[in-house]
């Protein structure tokens, strides 16, 4: 049976992503991976789901949004107390099923959030949206500064703007969460970016997907052949932002304590950069630039104070690989090869062009 | 004197759009479209003012009319697109009054665009698919899981875009990136997108626009074959009388807004004021 170019490009992706995390087991077993690379593992995996997710609002639905670090740090903040109270009320010592209960939940909160912004967000068209989306991402971070969460006697408490709760803080205002149990691994952050590829990449080629590119290609011919258009931008946001709450619980179970200061606009922004950079709709771009770019900071530790000249002329360099037309000719010919078609075949559809 | 009546009906009462013309094989279905007193003003400007049109079941019917007389404002009305400041539309004896565009099209209305508006960065198959969106569904799950329905409304996805596609000879061209196609056949994509809506209605807006005399004789003879294999209406916008004479049974002709005549080919080509309208837009020009 022929396969569907879709069906094996997506295939292709879980290959290369199962062999990337096998190759940097391997590293780190057999000792060859320093302590720093080490550390920086959940974060990659973290911030590929990010930029992944990001993609799907602003690559695939066409909206430009500022504000994805406030559903990261909604799964962040969810996934630390959801974790401390499992651990608290139901004594469940089990890591991997309190993490994966962490991460369900982030994501679910982070979606019912993203349902809420999305309401209003998406009446707005453009510049409109994306500086909403901004203010919304930084208003979740000044709620989150307000609040206050303890257990006590395997009850949970929360208060806002006043820290008088009995018991053990699990997160207390601005100084953010107290003394979480870090359980965030490696082989979850990896399960979760095959997770998130799943989802991203079925959706897209499905009839909600391309309703969704229909309404990001044109509005008033997606309206006209009766498709809602609302809906399925609503649907991208939603599905977007509970995948970067599900980012944000297992960045949050990675540190024993994290504030809301941690998801300030600038990660927004950084997550956009992973976006662009990798290209807007390239769900690989997006695999790579994220990578390549969290690890950067620490490879370029040589260069001490330089490190970010070095990591600005860098990411300038790569936007100038990315976009230049030799070089994706030669990426489009080295891609048709591995396909097994011969270097002739034109350059067509695929995953990095949906 | 007589007593005058005590209680007066204030009801204000309005002659309905006569001079109707629908072919005679229609005339004991409902009209698959009736415009009443539709007009439109954009900043005291009144586009589309006092517009009456009634198309039969199966009819061919035509809009023609110089440049900014307000052919497409009229498609834009019908479809939703604007709400109308006066008037209504009647899309098979259903008022559209406070409907959206997706309604509209859900209600059995479908059109192109005369600058054509296509999903460009998709492929020609998939933009036949987006038009079957509300013809062969699965919910967003089913999609992502690739349950059996999946798989099952995917393929009869498929298959029916072939089919469409098969009418303008275009299988061919399925895996195209649309926005590379060439103008005539963007055209003509367009269209098998609007039928893959299964209207009842179809909208035309300058179909022909940019095509040679070969392509333009071919979609000829396709307008008239679409109508007969669907048994739907068809009403298109056309500068190419050729094109108008030959396959309009109605012909309804704009000028600064207003209906000026309505007729067949014949009447219309034989109507002094028509030919005015044409020719004071020729002295214009010339100018
Ligand atoms: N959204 C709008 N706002 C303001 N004016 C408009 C708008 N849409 C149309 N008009 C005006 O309404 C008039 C009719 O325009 P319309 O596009 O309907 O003409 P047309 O008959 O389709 O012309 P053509 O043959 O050139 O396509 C024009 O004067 C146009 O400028
Ligand atoms: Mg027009």
């Amino acid at each position: 049976m022929k396969l569907k170019r879709s069906t094996v490009d997506a295939l292709t992706s879980y290959g290369i992503v199962i062999a990337a995390f096998v190759i940097a087991q391997l590293l780190i077993s057999s000792g060859s991976m320093s302590r720093a690379l080490q550390g920086q593992m959940i974060p990659i995996c973290v911030y590929i789901v990010m930029a992944v997710s990001l993609n799907l609002v602003v690559g695939i639905s066409g909206e430009l949004s500022l504000g994805h670090a406030g559903f990261m740090s909604v799964g962040a903040f969810t996934g630390a107390i959801v974790s401390t109270w499992l651990l608290g009320a139901f004594n469940m010592e089990n890591t991997t099923l309190r993490l994966l209960f962490a991460i369900i939940a982030g994501g679910l909160v982070a979606a019912v959030a993203g349902v809420l912004i999305g309401i209003p967000v998406l009446r707005l068209r453009g510049d409109y949206l994306a500086i909403v989306t901004l203010a919304f991402g930084e208003i979740i971070r000044s709620v989150v500064n307000c609040l206050y969460f303890s257990l006590d006697a395997g009850r949970l408490y929360v208060s806002f703007n006043s820290p008088d709760i009995p018991g053990k803080m699990i997160v207390s205002g601005p100084a953010g969460t107290k003394a979480i149990k870090t359980i965030a691994t490696f082989p979850a952050g990896f399960v979760l970016i095959l997770f998130t590829l799943f989802i991203v990449l079925n959706l897209i080629n499905s009839r909600s997907g391309r309703a969704i590119k229909a309404s990001r290609d044109n509005r008033i011919a997606a309206e006209a052949v009766g498709v809602n258009v609302t809906k399925y931008k609503m649907m991208a946001f939603v599905i977007s932002a509970m995948l970067a709450g599900m980012a944000g619980a297992l960045y949050g179970l990675n540190f024993s304590t994290f504030t809301a200061a941690k998801f300030k606009f600038d990660t927004s922004i950084l997550v956009l950069v992973f976006v662009v950079l990798g290209g807007i709709g390239n769900i690989w771009g997006s695999i790579v630039a994220a990578a390549l770019l969290t690890v950067l900071p620490e490879l370029l530790r040589a260069f001490s104070d330089y490190r970010m000249l070095v990591y600005a002329i860098v990411l300038i360099l790569v936007m100038l690989a990315t976009n230049s037309p030799v070089l994706r000719g030669l990426f489009a010919r080295l891609a048709n090869l591995l396909r097994g078609k011969g270097a002739d075949a034109p350059e067509k559809g695929g995953i990095s062009r949906v | 004197m007589s007593e005058r009546p005590k209680r007066r009906s204030t009801t204000k009462m309005v002659p309905m759009p006569s001079q109707a013309i629908i072919p005679e094989r229609d005339v004991h279905d409902i009209p698959v479209l009736e415009a009443r007193h539709l007009g439109i003003e954009f900043g005291g400007l009144k586009a589309v003012d006092d517009f009456n049109l009634t198309i039969g079941k199966t009819e061919i019917a035509g809009l023609i009319g110089p440049n900014g007389a307000g052919k497409t404002t009229v498609f834009n009305l019908l479809t939703k697109v604007y709400e109308p400041t006066t008037g209504a539309v009647l899309i098979n004896g259903r008022d559209l009054h406070g409907l959206s565009i997706v309604q509209a099209s859900k209600l059995g209305i479908a059109r192109t665009f005369q600058n054509i508006r296509l999903f460009d960065k998709m492929t020609v198959e998939e933009n036949v698919r987006i038009g079957l969106h509300n013809q062969i569904k699965y919910d967003m799950l089913s999609g992502i899981l690739r349950l059996p329905r999946y798989w099952k409304q995917e393929k009869r996805q498929h298959e029916k875009a072939m089919e469409l596609l098969d009418i303008f000879g275009m299988q061919d061209l399925a895996d195209e990136v649309a926005g590379s196609l060439p103008y005539g056949v963007q055209r003509r994509l367009e269209i098998v997108r609007a039928l893959a809506t299964d209207p009842k209605l179809l909208l035309l807006d300058e179909p022909a626009a940019g095509m040679n005399p070969h392509e333009t004789e071919e979609l000829m003879e396709n307008i008239a074959k679409i109508r007969d294999r669907f048994q739907i209406a068809i009403l298109l916008i056309e500068h190419d009388m050729s094109l108008v004479m030959g396959v309009c049974e109605g012909i309804c002709v704009l000028n600064f807004g207003r209906v000026i005549a309505k007729g067949t080919a014949d009447e219309i080509q034989a109507n002094p004021v028509v030919i005015e309208a044409y020719l004071g837009k020729k002295k214009e020009a010339a100018t």
